[in-house]
């Protein structure tokens, strides 16, 4: 499949990679250069193959509430939260974004390949008044992330972007397209989600490439978004995350609130949190000069112990990074534990995480 | 475009001759498909090395791969500078990304390595 920016990847001259079944520019200069870029000013990504989904009507509340692990009560209109979606048995459907657009209208957006289970599961477990409609095809959506990027939108913008907080949403206008503008993202940075007519997703596009040359802004793909969550310590579904691991391996529990009432997966999360977990995601750090990557074996004292979901080397910070799962006994801060490279046993620290986290803005003006 | 006066394998190493001495690294189309070059990882002088086994590993930051002998010998200089700089791949493949220079051991095998102009349809084939 094709986004409706395909052609302007082309014309950048962008190399392609299938990613989720979409033809997704992986690069267009390089990783570390786009990696670096938006560090320091500011990156756009073109994220329309990720799914949206609204749900509205006097029972969406409810049934949020029931199919995610986060407290849906805590959000006002125009507030949003990272949730996750779990199974019966606890294991993690998806990680989502929950934005609430107005009183009784929510929009989802789904990671590309959960769309429809997504969609499919919501249905399921829907009653009363609710209407869940997929939107993934008439919305197109693009990310800017990077301290600049509120510089970029500034001059764009029918409204003051600087009263617009950290995880909230917004109607607005963007050069004149009507947008839903949203301060997430997906870097470990400062930017804005953008949310657009299919139709009017290629004029956005060149019209905040345009207008933010001056700020550096420059097209980055999914090269630099993989490095730069992983920099960020945030998982990636079909890495870190799937069925088969539950928010108590994935230390995400701060997704979950059993304050509130019933809602899927409660009860098995509860038992396997009361338990303990088995196995838990950690940071690694290679501290010898190899990259801990995807699928190569975790050992601990000679014995396998987990394995590597993702790895890179991180060029903001110089060193080797990655994540994985392994046995509770060897996941403390400081641990060494070794990854099978091939032939050789890499020596990685567990770490905490995130890796990487950017300079407060007060703190860049004061503490410089 | 390719340097004339290199030979290449097929495994996207160009060799340098000079003399019974060769100059070893890998070709602009790899270090392209490579991308950003992290890690390089070569053998310490005295090694002996042997055409077609791998002597050494590069580390990109999609992938790792590894380094093929384009002919046997023994090394007798390696670049410590990609040590530190390993991006020098990138920048500049044939001359600051060199990787070894070794004493060839069998200079027969010279003649199953390919010219600039087969080396160039090679690639555009691929």
């Amino acid at each position: 499949m094709k986004t409706p920016l395909y052609e302007e990847h082309r014309r950048l001259g962008a190399q392609m990679t299938n990613f989720a079944g979409w033809e997704m520019p992986l690069i267009y200069s390089t990783i570390v250069g786009e990696v670096l870029t938006v560090r320091r000013a500011a990156g756009l990504f073109d994220l329309s193959h990720m799914g949206q989904l609204i749900v509205e009507g006097k029972g969406a509340f409810n049934l949020l509430q029931r199919a995610t692990t986060n407290d849906v009560s805590l959000l006002g209109v125009g507030d949003a939260q990272y949730t996750l979606m779990c199974g019966e048995e606890g294991g993690i459907l998806d990680d989502l974004i929950l934005y609430r657009l107005d009183l009784n209208r929510y929009m989802l957006v789904t990671n590309a390949a959960n769309r429809k289970l997504d969609f499919d599961w919501l249905g399921q477990h829907s009653y009363g008044h609710v209407k869940i409609t997929d939107r993934s095809s008439d919305f197109g959506m693009v990310a800017i992330q990077g301290p600049g990027s509120e510089d970029v939108l500034k001059g764009m913008s029918n409204f003051d972007l600087h009263g617009l907080p950290r995880f909230g949403i917004r109607l607005g206008y963007i050069s004149s397209i009507e947008c839903w503008v949203a301060r997430t993202g997906y870097t470990g940075e400062d930017g804005f989600e953008l949310y657009c007519s299919a139709n009017d997703i290629a004029n956005l596009w060149s019209n905040l490439l345009d207008h933010g040359e001056q700020t550096g802004l420059i097209p980055a793909g999914l090269g630099a978004r993989d490095v730069l969550r992983l920099e960020a310590g945030y998982p990636l579904y079909s890495h870190e995350l799937s069925r088969s691991v539950t928010p108590v391996e994935a230390r995400l529990m701060w997704t979950v609130k059993w304050s509130k009432p019933d809602f899927i997966g409660k009860e098995a999360i509860w038992r396997r949190y009361s338990m303990g977990p088995q196995e838990v995601l950690v940071g690694l750090e290679a501290m010898d000069r190899c990259i801990p990557r995807h699928g190569y074996d975790i050992y601990c004292n000679g014995h396998i112990v987990g394995s590597v979901t993702s790895g890179t080397f991180s060029p903001t910070l110089k060193k080797a990074i990655g994540m994985g799962y392994v046995k509770f006994g060897c996941s403390e801060i400081g641990r060494i534990v070794e990854v099978k490279i091939r032939e050789r046993y890499c020596p990685c620290a567990v770490v905490d995480m995130p890796f990487y986290r950017r300079q407060k803005q007060v703190c860049q003006q004061t503490c410089r | 475009m390719q340097p004339k006066e290199l030979l290449y394998s097929k495994t996207h190493e160009w060799v340098r001759v000079q003399d019974n001495r060769a100059t070893i690294g890998i070709t602009d189309h790899a270090q392209s498909e490579l991308g950003d070059i992290v890690f390089v990882e070569l053998p310490n002088v005295g090694t002996k090395i042997q055409a077609g086994m791998p002597f050494g590993t590069v580390e990109s930051i999609k992938t790792v791969s590894d380094l093929v002998a384009p002919i046997s010998g023994e090394v007798i200089e390696v670049n410590s500078d990609l040590n530190e700089t390993p991006e020098l791949v990138n920048e500049d493949p044939y001359q600051r990304g060199w990787m070894l220079v070794i004493e060839m051991s069998n200079r027969s095998e010279l003649d199953q390595l390919k010219n600039a102009d087969e080396y160039e349809d090679f690639i555009r084939q691929r």
